[in-house]
């Protein structure tokens, strides 16, 4: 009998925060709903931001795309912190086995001068346009509306701060930690000609004031078509040239790439079916960027595998807004 | 070949520090637009110390373990009822305080770290702020999942987002983060992880969590401590930010003095709240508020300040106010809040006897000549029946935002009333130093949200203060505010532990 | 005399790194408190990665005190080697 009434007296109150059964009713919410949704304050800023005194601290109206309700922006991975960092934990603990693998047997050794070259001068140097998609998608954290998304885009940030560190760390094994590739790769980046056009477009990127636009010119223009180029159609030329063992390096920004698409794809979606003027706005952003994306890439693309690369990289990128309801 | 071994600021240099470089299509001003305007001067960025090194692949490993551990104990925690395991249910109202109070803010720390993790020129100093803002995504979350089983149970913690931007005293801490995020993000940084991180938040963090777990409170006392780990990091960017301003130009010191000046004492103001929490909602004491006072910012503020003093600054304007105040700090909140009980959304009490006791042995200077006579005349009135409460909202401060409680130094029983005068508008103020940081930037001020002020204007969806409460604020009228004594918490914990 | 301190959670590492300080550092003052340690020490306080893989037996990277710390003051120098906390006077 006492166990009964024990149970009884210990009934919950409520199930869960009053903003969380407001949107999903009074049940057991899961901890990425608790997180997330309505966390982010929307009204009654006291000063205007003297960087920014046109818009208040909190302000949707500082991109021109529109959402009637930003936290429609789920991410699919339901990722809150400790799940970001438990699933990258995971993700950094194979590709330090990858890279250590790679060092201890020295297999930078077996590579021939060719493929090493191509890695200083054309992949060691992608760890500068990682370093903008950092400061890029950081900028969508400081400006940008709704816990959705913005902790979407701060998860993003450091991981392509993790990125440009993994990179870096291929110029270091393939110079064996004197920093002299990181030097070559970056004396690339700053005077080769093959990376100026691209060089210019991360300048470009980082005056951008619409950081909607920025998460378009960026997170889908720009990383489609690199990602398409390198971490595909070069890990193929990789293995064409018996340097499988590369591969292995870029396991890590290959499985990345993955988990970002599922969030990313399912977040642009949804901003381009909420309305026509938003979906007309990104059509325009994508085709505007795509344009001068493909024109920075070409040089490098040429280089790093063939003339006709660049083509079925674009080829990658028209498929995916054409899947994403971008038309 | 075998590699050569990289020392860990070598390794750090060539992972992160080299990532920038010397634009040459586009005015690098355009791209770091805001590093001028507040006077500051950098003349060099590659001088910026990295005060940890940390690559992002052993901040993943690191966070993730303190995050696995920190979830086993919630999930423990609310398997097994781990409410029923605290002193005594008065100390929940802590944690609704905190909720309300603390966590908003965490998220204001969060867009502003993540701003002028963006803004600023230099990499180093950049990637240590991106850092410390997912660092604070993560305090809101797991305060949010520390607090959710209570919330299952307890009243008071069910609005706390809701509430944050709306409630006539939480405009004290969201104010203060508003005033540091419209600021020039030298000044953010100033304000925040120095006087905010570095000198004040382990007075709140160290000995309040303590207390968590001298409370039996093991969900709380878990998250206040690891977080208190990335806290570490973040003070010690205060210290570096501090001393690299420094550095980098003579011109800066004043700037940064003024900026130390001002922060110290929206910091001090800020932690009214706290010193209750410490003295009054901590059933089980560790220390007093003075006493962690002396610890916190006596010992530890007055090492830093002499460490400081080579560069020229001084301790701040009006620390021996603040420090005088401290006798009284907690004792005027806590009145100040069993005053206007109605109108809060936790619940106040009178201390018992042996509280009151243990008040009078921490406070020998002020309590029993100034404080415990109130609580004697309100504890006659209670057992007679008649326990008040003050109608309506105080007046408050229009820089802190902080009910007009304070005292003079010299005559505590005196309320401290300043004004000025500004394009024909009278303000007024808390104190002096309230008074001087309105006067110095009265274009921001006047702009300030007055909770109470904008209730009269109409502003707040209701003429009378409970539909305010009901409607506007989205307390549970009855339930969430009042005395302790009668509270539905109160009922279902003596039904708890009878059954 | 100015005070360096730090805090950490009372764990079963941490009375690892307590003893590994107070062999390093003969002077430490060392507080128990509810859930927490605090050590202070007059201008400066090392601890050594050395002497904690001895004391713990095992590798200890200087980093994972992170994971125990709770606060500190004082000028921070950390290397792969060793964790060292100072004031200047």
């Amino acid at each position: 009998m006492s166990v009964e009434i024990k149970m009884a007296t210990l009934e919950p109150v409520r199930h869960t925060f009053t903003q969380i059964a407001k949107r999903f009713g009074d049940k057991p919410a899961s901890r990425y709903q608790e997180a997330t949704y309505d966390i982010q304050a929307v009204t009654n800023f006291h000063y205007k931001p003297s960087w920014d005194p046109q818009h208040n601290l909190n302000d949707a109206s500082r991109t021109a795309i529109q959402m009637a309700d930003w936290y429609v922006l789920k991410d699919p991975r339901q990722f809150y912190y400790a799940t970001y960092v438990a699933s990258r934990a995971r993700m950094q603990d194979n590709a330090e086995n990858n890279y250590s693998f790679f060092e201890k047997r020295q297999l930078a050794e077996r590579l021939s001068d060719e493929v090493k070259n191509k890695l200083i001068r054309l992949l060691v140097p992608l760890r500068h346009v990682e370093h903008t998609a950092n400061l890029n998608n950081i900028y969508g954290v400081s400006v940008g509306f709704g816990t959705a998304l913005t902790q979407a885009l701060v998860y993003e940030g450091m991981d392509r701060l993790g990125i440009a560190q993994y990179l870096s760390r291929i110029g270091l094994i393939l110079d064996g930690n004197t920093g002299t590739a990181l030097e070559q790769a970056k004396q690339a980046w700053m005077e080769d000609s093959t990376w100026q056009r691209m060089r210019a477009l991360c300048e470009e990127l980082l005056v951008q004031k619409d950081w909607f636009e920025v998460l378009i010119a960026q997170d889908l223009v720009m990383d489609t078509l690199t990602a398409d180029l390198y971490y595909r159609q070069f890990d193929c030329w990789l293995a064409d040239q018996q340097a499988h063992d590369v591969t292995m390096l870029l396991e890590f920004m290959q499985e990345w790439q993955k988990d970002r698409d599922r969030w990313l794809d399912s977040t642009l979606k949804l901003v381009a079916s909420e309305s026509d003027s938003n979906r007309q706005q990104l059509l325009q952003w994508a085709n505007h960027w795509s344009g001068k994306v493909a024109e920075a890439l070409a040089p490098i693309a040429m280089e790093l595998i063939d003339g006709d690369a660049l083509s079925r990289s674009m080829d990658a990128l028209a498929t995916r807004l054409n899947k994403l309801g971008i038309k | 070949m075998a590699a050569k071994k990289l020392n860990m600021k070598d390794k750090y240099k060539m992972l992160t520090r080299d990532l920038d470089w010397e634009f040459s299509y586009q005015d690098r001003k355009e791209a770091f637009p805001y590093e001028e305007y507040e006077g500051i001067k950098i003349t060099d960025w590659s001088k910026w110390e990295d005060p940890f090194r940390l690559t992002m692949d052993a901040y993943w490993k690191y966070q993730a373990e303190k995050e696995k551990k920190l979830y086993a104990i919630f999930d423990a925690f609310a398997q097994n009822n781990g409410h029923l395991n605290i002193s005594d249910p008065r100390y929940v109202n802590a944690l609704k305080v905190f909720l309300g109070g603390v966590t908003p803010v965490e998220y204001q720390a969060y867009q502003g770290f993540a701003h002028v993790g963006r803004q600023f020129g230099g990499v180093g100093a950049r990637v240590a702020c991106q850092m410390q803002s997912i660092d604070e995504l993560r305090h809101v979350q797991t305060q949010i999942h520390a607090m959710s089983h209570y919330n299952k149970f307890f009243d008071g913690l069910h609005n706390w987002n809701g509430m944050q931007d709306k409630v006539w005293y939480m405009s004290v801490p969201t104010s203060f983060f508003h005033d540091a995020r419209s600021s020039g993000p030298f000044e953010f940084l100033l304000a925040i992880s120095f006087s905010f991180e570095y000198v004040l938040t382990n007075l709140l963090f160290v000995p309040f969590m303590s207390g968590a777990a001298y409370n039996g409170d093991m969900a709380t006392v878990t998250f206040g401590f690891s977080s208190q780990s990335d806290e570490a990091r973040h003070m010690t960017l205060g210290l570096e930010v501090i001393k690299f301003l420094l550095e980098q130009h003579e011109d800066n010191v004043p700037i940064v003095q003024k900026w130390v000046d001002k922060w110290f004492w929206r910091g001090t103001r800020v932690l009214g709240i706290v010193s209750m929490m410490m003295d009054y909602m901590l059933p089980n004491k560790v220390m007093s508020w003075r006493e962690a006072w002396e610890i916190y910012f006596e010992q530890a503020g007055g090492a830093l300040f002499k460490d400081l003093a080579r560069y020229g600054i001084k301790p701040p304007k009006y620390v021996d106010i603040a420090t005088a105040q401290m006798d009284h700090m907690s004792h005027q909140t806590w009145w100040n809040f069993y005053n206007f009980g109605e109108a809060a959304g936790f619940h106040t009490w009178i201390p018992s006897d042996k509280e009151l006791d243990w008040l009078s042995e921490k406070y020998p200077q002020t309590f029993d000549k100034y404080y415990r006579p109130r609580w004697e005349l309100a504890k006659k009135m209670e057992a007679e029946g008649k326990r008040f409460y003050s109608k309506g909202l105080p007046q408050l401060c229009n820089t802190c935002q902080v009910a007009m409680i304070n005292t003079e130094v010299d005559d505590p029983t005196m309320l401290v009333y300043r004004s000025t005068e500004y394009k024909g508008e009278k303000y007024h103020f808390c104190s002096d130093g309230c008074h001087d940081i309105f006067v110095d930037e009265p274009e921001k001020f006047v702009q300030s949200w007055l909770p109470v002020h904008q209730i009269l204007q109409g502003n707040c969806g209701g003429a009378d203060l409970e539909t305010v409460m009901r409607e506007y604020y989205g307390m549970d009228v009855g339930v969430d505010n009042l005395d302790m004594k009668g509270s539905p918490d109160e009922l279902r914990w003596k039904e708890w532990k009878s059954a | 005399m100015n005070k360096v301190y730090i805090a950490l959670q009372d764990n079963d590492v941490s009375r690892y790194i307590v003893e590994a300080i107070e062999a390093d550092n003969p002077d430490v003052k060392v507080q128990y408190q509810p859930a927490m340690i605090r050590i202070e020490n007059d201008l400066q306080l090392t601890i050594k990665r050395e002497t904690v893989e001895e004391k713990i037996g095992r590798d200890w990277d200087v980093q994972e005190l992170h994971l125990s710390l709770i606060t500190l003051g004082g000028n921070v120098d950390e290397d792969e080697d060793a964790f060292t906390l100072s004031w200047n006077q």
